[in-house]
C-alpha cells in the first residue's frame, strides 16, 4: 500500500475536501489501485527527456517558420485596456450564493 | 420530409428553398426530443426561447430572399460544459446546478453567427470526467442503439442526440477521447481538432493543456462544415492558433490515391475485441483499394499513455477545479461554521465521487515529495509519446487505429472500478497528449448490432487530410 488513510486525510486537506469515513476508505483503495498502474512508468528511463507541459513545448513555436503551422501558437502582444470590458457589478454578482449589492458575502473569516 | 433525419446541407437547403421553415424545423426537433428523450436522457436543459427566436430570425431573412448564412436554421445541441449566455449551464455537476453564464462560449457564438439554432444543453459526465456518462449528477444517458448500454463519455449526450435524430449536429469536448469514444459507441462521426484549432474560451476547464472542442455529426462532410465554422484564432484564448482556417469542405473530395496511411501494431494488440479488429482491418483494406498505401508504423510508448494521461489530466483538474468554492457562483453548503468549513462542505456536497477522486489523485501527484515522481515523470513521458507520432508522421500522412478496445458496454458494468473505466480510453488519450487531430468514423457493427468506430490521426493542423481519408472511406462504404 502506497497511500494510507493518513495520506488521504492530508491530501483532502490540501484540496479543500473533507470526505466522509466511507469516502476516505474508498479513496485509499482507489488511489492505490490507480497508482499501482501508474508505477509502470518507472520502467522508462526519462532522465534525459525534457518535460512537456503544453503542446507548444514541442510544436508551433518555431520563429523561423512564421506564417506557417510551425509558428501557430505565437503569443500576442499585451492589450493594455483588456480585450473586453469588465462586467458591471450586478452581472458579476448575479450567480453569487450570497451578495449584498456590492460584494460577495462569505461566513465570518476571523473567529472571536 | 423526415425533418429530424436531415444533414446540415439538406436542412439548410430545405429552409433556403422554403420547403420548410426554420421554425417548423426547430419545432420538429423539440417534438422528437419530447417523445424520445425521456428514455435516452441526452438533454439536460432546453433553450427553447433562444432557439425559436434564432429560427424566426432565419425565417425573416429567408422570406426577404436574403442570402442565408452557411448553417441557416440548422438545429444543434451543445454539451453542457460550453457556457451559454442566459441559458443555465451545469457541466453535469450539482455544484453548478443553478449557474446562468453571463457570456457565450466562442464556439457556440460562432455557430449561432453562422445561423445555427441552439436547441439546448446536452448531458455529460460531471466536468467531462468519465467514459460512460454515468458520472452526470443529474441522470445517465442511454445509448440509442441499445438502451441497456452506455453511450460513452464524457460527451455521451452529444453523441446520443445525433444518433437519435435529436439534433442535426452537436458540439462536444475531448480531453482524453470524450468526443471520439462516444461517437464510436453511438455510431456517429466525432472530430477532435488540433490543440488550439478551436478556441477554448467559454469551455469549463477540466485539463487546459488537453481540452479540445469539436463536432459530432452524421456525416464526415457535416464535421467539416462544423469545424470550418468554429475554428480560427480568438483573442480571448491565448492558446488558439494564429493560422488561417482552410476550407475543409472544398478539400474533402481531393483524391486519396497515393496517400500513405500508417497502421501502428501497438493499437492492435491484446485487449482489442476480435469483432472490432476484423471490422477495422476490413476498413483498412478498403482504404488500400481506394489507392492508399498502407504502411506499418510503430508508436512504441503507447502502453504508457494511460498512466501518463491520468497524472497530467488530474493534476490540471485539481488546479482548475479549485475555483469552485461556493463564493462567486454555484452551490453553497448550508449550516457552515466558518469560511474554510464552508469551502469544504460546499465541495464535499457539490462534487460527485469521480470528480473528488480525480481532484485527490491530481493533488497527490502535485504534492511535495511526489511532484517529481508523478507529475514531472508524466510530462516527460508525454514528450516520448509525442515523439512517437513525430517519427511516424515522417513516413505517413495519416494513421488509422481502433477508437475503442470494445463496443459499448452495459450501464453499471464498470462504475465500481475506476481503473477499468480509465482503460476504456487507451486508444484516444495519445492524441490529446500530443495535440494532434483525430476523427472517429463508423465502420461497421458487431453481431449484437453495436457500432464500431475507426480512428484516423493526422499531423498537427492536418484536419483536411484526415477528413479527406474519412470522406473517401465513407463514400466508398
Amino acid at each position: 500500500m502506497k497511500v494510507t488513510e493518513k495520506d488521504v486525510a492530508y491530501v483532502a486537506d490540501l484540496a479543500n475536501l473533507e470526505l466522509s469515513e466511507d469516502e476516505r476508505s474508498r479513496m485509499v483503495r482507489d488511489l492505490n489501485s490507480i497508482l499501482g498502474h501508474v508505477d509502470s512508468l518507472n520502467a522508462l528511463d526519462t532522465k534525459d527527456v525534457p518535460p512537456m507541459a503544453q503542446v507548444s513545448d514541442r510544436y508551433g513555436m518555431d520563429e523561423s517558420k512564421k506564417g506557417s503551422e510551425r509558428f501557430a501558437y505565437a503569443s500576442r502582444d499585451d492589450v493594455k485596456e483588456g480585450l473586453r470590458k469588465s462586467f458591471p457589478t450586478e452581472v458579476a454578482l448575479a450567480n453569487a450564493p450570497e451578495a449584498d449589492g456590492a460584494f460577495f458575502k462569505v461566513p465570518k473569516v476571523i473567529e472571536r | 420530409m423526415d425533418l429530424t433525419g436531415l444533414t446540415i446541407d439538406s436542412a439548410r437547403a430545405a429552409v433556403a428553398e422554403r420547403r420548410t421553415s426554420a421554425l417548423a424545423l426547430a419545432e420538429a426537433f423539440y417534438a422528437k426530443i419530447g417523445s424520445d428523450d425521456p428514455k435516452i436522457g441526452a438533454y439536460l436543459i432546453l433553450s427553447k426561447e433562444r432557439g425559436l427566436e434564432k429560427a424566426s430570425e432565419i425565417d425573416r431573412l429567408a422570406n426577404k430572399g436574403d442570402n442565408l448564412p452557411p448553417l441557416a436554421g440548422v438545429p444543434v445541441g451543445i454539451k453542457d460544459v460550453l457556457i451559454t449566455k442566459g441559458v443555465r449551464t451545469t457541466a453535469g455537476s450539482k455544484i453548478l446546478g443553478n449557474f446562468v453564464p453571463p457570456y457565450d462560449c466562442t464556439a457556440v457564438a460562432r455557430l449561432e453567427a453562422a445561423g445555427a439554432v441552439v436547441l439546448g444543453k446536452l448531458n455529460c459526465d460531471e466536468f467531462a470526467m468519465g467514459s460512460s456518462n454515468e458520472n452526470s449528477a443529474f441522470k445517465p444517458v442511454h445509448n440509442p442503439r441499445d438502451l441497456s448500454r452506455v453511450p460513452g463519455g464524457s460527451s455521451g449526450g452529444s453523441a446520443a442526440a445525433v444518433a437519435a435524430d435529436m439534433a442535426v449536429a452537436t458540439l462536444g469536448s475531448d480531453t482524453g477521447g470524450s468526443i471520439r469514444q462516444p461517437a464510436s459507441f453511438c455510431g456517429v462521426v466525432g472530430l477532435k481538432p488540433t490543440y488550439g484549432r478551436v478556441s477554448r474560451y467559454g469551455l469549463i476547464a477540466f485539463a487546459s493543456s488537453l481540452d479540445h472542442i469539436g463536432p459530432l455529426t452524421k456525416t464526415v462532410k457535416d464535421a467539416a462544415i462544423m469545424l470550418r465554422t468554429i475554428a480560427g484564432r480568438d483573442p480571448m484564448d491565448s492558446t488558439s492558433a494564429e493560422l488561417p482556417v482552410p476550407d475543409y469542405v472544398a478539400e474533402l473530395d481531393k483524391p486519396v490515391k497515393g496517400m500513405k496511411v500508417g497502421v501502428a501494431k501497438e493499437y492492435f494488440g491484446e485487449g482489442l475485441d476480435a469483432e472490432l479488429r476484423s471490422s477495422i482491418e476490413a476498413a483498412i483494406q478498403k482504404l488500400a483499394k481506394l489507392g492508399c498505401e498502407i504502411v506499418e508504423v510503430s508508436l512504441p510508448h503507447t502502453k504508457y499513455a494511460i498512466p501518463a494521461y491520468y497524472l497530467v489530466a488530474t493534476a490540471e483538474a485539481s488546479s482548475n477545479l479549485a475555483r469552485f468554492d461556493g463564493v462567486r457562483y454555484g452551490f453553497r453548503a448550508k449550516d457552515v461554521r466558518s469560511l474554510s468549513n464552508m469551502y469544504r462542505r460546499t465541495r464535499d456536497q457539490g462534487f460527485g465521487a469521480e470528480v473528488k477522486r480525480r481532484i485527490m489523485l491530481g493533488t497527490y501527484a502535485l504534492s511535495a515529495g511526489y511532484y517529481d515522481a508523478y507529475y514531472l515523470k508524466a510530462q516527460r513521458v508525454r514528450t516520448l509519446l509525442t515523439r512517437d507520432f513525430e517519427e511516424a508522421f515522417k513516413k505517413v500522412d495519416a494513421i488509422v487505429a481502433p477508437t475503442t478496445p470494445t463496443a459499448a458496454f452495459k450501464l453499471g458494468e464498470k462504475v465500481d472500478d475506476p481503473l477499468a473505466m480509465y482503460l476504456a480510453d487507451i486508444y484516444t488519450v495519445t492524441a490529446n497528449l500530443a495535440g494532434i487531430p483525430g476523427i472517429s468514423i463508423p465502420v461497421g457493427v458487431t453481431k449484437a448490432k453495436l457500432p464500431i468506430g475507426m480512428q484516423i490521426f493526422g499531423k498537427h493542423f492536418a484536419e483536411s487530410t484526415i477528413l479527406r481519408v474519412a470522406n473517401a472511406y465513407d463514400k466508398a462504404a
